[in-house]
């Protein structure tokens, strides 16, 4: 997937879990937390809702790369999501 | 206190009222029992026909319905006359001229008359004169299509209600509770003292209960909501100010907010002023009561003399009180 | 002074005309004082002898106070005490003079307001199931006070946070007002349970791992089922302990929402329920479709809202609970062990409790249980 798809993807998946954000902006650095009250149980189900979208294993030590897009975006590729 | 403000009794503040009217319009004057040379029954027009003459501040005949259609007719013939019927007790001699006249011609001519006339009468009890003498029959011209009722409380209101009043092309009927002459209070002190006789006004916020009340009664009522506000009962005080048109919407939009109405009314209970308020509620608010409409009138008796027999038949602070704190079921 | 005109209020003596000693005849005049309307001639209309005068001329004296005294013909000299005071201000009647009326007959049924009727409905209150006050009407106050405002019900659109916010401020003033709150907290090393908890999620696939809101709620439930004065409701002057422990699990809304639905049976439960709920409920608190049993059951609240923000939670009580367990954010701190001083993770937990049900005792030892649980995770 390109860059912008996983974005998109990421984006999506976030949205799926916290529907109220829909039609958001996203600071690519800034953590979800931050910009969207995103508390641990929406990043857990973020999480869960991701592994089901890619396949991606995601052990627990590995969820604070996945805080902000450009996180999530870099983590995807790093296990055979990018192009 | 404001710079740009004057101090003056109810009482004053009428003269000035009629001074300015008459000043300002050169086709108002002032008809009534001893309003020239006694300077008026309660000392409104003292000194008025030593400036004005004669013609413009007219001695009448003991003879209301002889007068009062006299002030009507000069109404229709261009004048802007201002009647002083001493007191709404005797204004039922004129009923039928105020009724079936000044209320009626505007609507049988098709519009071609109008009658702009003003007539201020003194009301209400606490002076222990007597059965005849301490009526509050405000709601019966509060009755009649055709005429607007006013009542000012306050000495602003006093000040500025009049020419307003003789602004309006059709009949005005003034209420000046006899107890409130010698009141103290405050007008501005230069440009505009005129007020509009549309709107009822907000004498004090709150947010508990809304106590609506008019005229000689509106001081008690305040008395009653800083007494209310010690034992943690906020009330919010509305003057009616006008009773012909009641001002519906202030008192819908307070009642909305408080959720429980009380009425002090000085007129008997039984087909009072306060039970037509109490009807406009149920129609426009009922669902946001948590209490029935409370009434706080005058007892089912001639007004008695004695002072104490008096006070205790008409609405008082510990009466006002006591229907708050009903309706706050305390 | 008598009263001149209808409206005087005052007068001032000018001048007396007769003197003490005088013999006075009805009609005779006695003074002139002057009023709002000019000076005045006043009258007596007894025959008799002036004995005092109590009013020296130049005084501006009220309506009805006595000028004078006059001795009638065959009475003793005045004492003082005999002489009537001047009239007071009568107590007026405090009822209001109703009329007869004839007999109304007695409303069957629920007597209920049209507002309290209508925030029951926002409520998803059964009015007939609410306590009437004293005089037997279910008004604004009962219907207020049969349970804290839930969100408004609406539709996956999501909830009227304006409503929501009323609610809670009004919650919240009631609880700062009627129930006396104290505060007492405890410092717990929670580093065992986060590595039993990392081990734990790392062995399970991402949909059955464990937040630590679970064992902490867990943890909590058993707990209460030793402090009974913390567990129950205050309502109506009483305290009724519950026999259960339906935790109500603090959840905040985006957009400044906060709600506390009940995990009912809490203590019951395995964690892996207790996890599948809690995601249940969230789920459903931002969707705005929470059960009426899941707003009115509540025992008691844990708020774990501190997590990665504050030390320390001083949380305000939901009426009628009568306790609330606030979890601060899990810092890394020194800590001693084994008399050597080494980092560890802390969580500082408040308990803030009711002191008409319980002190500072009881909750100092529900704290000491909640801490003991925690630290054996894989037996909760």
């Amino acid at each position: 997937m390109t860059d912008d798809e996983l974005a998109e993807l990421i984006k999506s998946t976030l949205t799926g879990v916290a529907p109220d954000i829909e039609g958001e902006e996203f600071d690519p650095d800034e953590t979800f937390r931050e910009q969207f009250e995103i508390d641990s149980m929406d990043f857990l189900n973020f999480v869960i809702a991701l592994h089901k979208a890619t396949g991606v294993e995601i052990p627990e030590a590995d969820y604070p790369q996945l805080q902000t897009l450009s996180g999530a975006i870099a983590y995807m590729k790093s296990h055979g999501k990018g192009d | 206190m404001s710079a740009s403000t004057l101090t003056m009794t109810y009482r004053d503040a009428v003269r000035e009222a009629l001074r300015e009217a008459m000043q300002r319009d050169e086709r108002v004057f002032l008809m009534g029992e001893d309003v020239g040379r006694y300077g008026g029954a309660y000392a409104c027009s003292k000194g008025l026909l030593e400036e004005f003459g004669e013609d413009r501040i007219r001695d009448t005949p003991l003879s209301e319905s002889g007068f009062t259609g006299a002030g009507i007719g000069a109404a229709l013939g261009g004048m802007r006359p201002i009647v002083e019927v001493m007191t709404v007790n005797f204004a039922l001699l004129a009923l039928d001229q105020i009724v079936n006249n000044a209320a009626t011609i505007r609507h049988m001519s098709g519009g071609q008359f109008s009658v702009p006339v003003v007539i201020r009468m003194a009301t209400g009890a606490g002076r222990q004169l007597a059965a005849q003498h301490s009526h509050s029959l405000e709601n019966w011209f509060a009755h009649v299509p055709g005429i607007r009722v006013v009542a000012p409380a306050t000495v602003a209101d006093a000040r500025g209600m009049l020419w307003t009043a003789i602004e309006d092309p059709d009949p005005v009927i003034i209420f000046e509770h006899a107890t409130l002459y010698n009141e103290v209070g405050e007008v501005p002190g230069e440009g505009n003292t005129e007020v509009d006789i549309d709107r009822a006004a907000i004498r004090r916020e709150g947010g508990d209960a809304t106590i609506i009340t008019y005229s000689g009664s509106l001081q008690k009522s305040l008395d009653a909501a800083e007494a209310l506000s010690g034992e943690g009962i906020d009330c919010e005080v509305i003057d009616l100010r006008t009773l012909r048109p009641l001002d519906d919407a202030t008192i819908i939009a307070s009642v909305a907010k408080t959720h429980r109405a009380v009425i002090v009314d000085e007129g008997w209970r039984s087909g009072s002023l306060a039970g037509e308020i109490s009807a406009r509620i149920t129609e426009q608010a009922f669902y946001d009561l948590d209490a029935p409409v409370a009434r706080v009138c005058s007892a089912e008796v001639p007004i008695p003399y004695p002072r104490h027999l008096e006070m205790a038949a008409t609405p008082q602070v510990e009466t006002v009180v006591a229907a708050v704190k009903g309706v706050m079921r305390r | 002074m008598p009263a001149l005109g209808a409206d005087m209020d005052w007068g001032i003596v000018i001048e007396w005309l007769k003197q003490p000693g005088d013999v006075l005849s009805r009609g005779d005049i006695v003074a002139v004082v002057e009023t709002q309307k000019g000076a005045i001639e006043i009258e007596v209309f007894e025959d008799g002898v002036l004995e005092e005068i109590k009013v020296e001329p130049g005084r501006k004296v009220p309506v009805g106070e006595v000028l004078a005294l006059i001795r009638g013909a065959g009475e003793a000299a005045a004492e003082p005490d005999v002489v009537p005071p001047p009239p007071e201000e009568p107590k007026p009647v405090t009822a209001p003079v109703t009329t007869a009326a004839p007999a109304i007959p007695v409303q069957e049924g629920l007597r209920i307001s049209p507002a309290a009727r209508r925030e029951a409905e926002r409520r998803g209150i059964d009015p007939a199931a609410v306590a009437a006050g004293p005089d037997g009407i279910i008004g604004l106050r009962e219907i207020e006070s049969a349970a804290p405002a839930p969100p408004r019900a609406a539709g996956p659109k999501g909830l009227d946070l304006d409503e929501m916010r009323k609610a809670i401020a009004a919650a919240m003033a009631r609880s700062k007002r009627e129930i006396p709150h104290y505060y007492v907290s405890r410092t717990i090393d929670v580093s065992l349970l986060m590595d039993w908890l990392a081990t734990e999620n790392a062995r399970r696939p991402v949909e059955a791992r464990l937040l630590y809101a679970a064992p902490l709620l867990k943890a909590a439930a058993r707990a209460l089922t030793k402090s009974p004065q913390l567990n129950g409701r205050f309502e109506e002057g009483v305290f009724r302990p519950s026999g259960a422990v339906h935790i109500g699990a603090a959840t905040a809304i985006r957009g400044g929402g906060l709600i506390a639905p009940a995990i009912h049976d809490a203590d019951t439960l395995g964690l892996d329920q207790l996890m599948d709920k809690l995601r249940d409920l969230v789920a459903r608190v931002r969707g705005g479709r929470l059960r009426s049993s899941e707003m009115m059951d509540p025992t008691v609240t844990l708020s774990n809202l501190g997590e990665d923000t504050a030390d320390a939670m001083y949380p305000v009580i939901y009426p009628p609970q009568v306790a609330i367990i606030g979890c601060g954010a899990i810092v890394e701190r020194p800590w001693v062990v084994d008399g050597k001083v080494v980092p560890r993770n802390l969580m500082t937990v408040s308990v803030a409790g009711d002191h008409r049900v319980s002190d500072g005792r009881m909750a100092a030892q529900f704290l000491n249980r909640f801490d003991r649980l925690l630290q054996t995770p894989e037996a909760l």
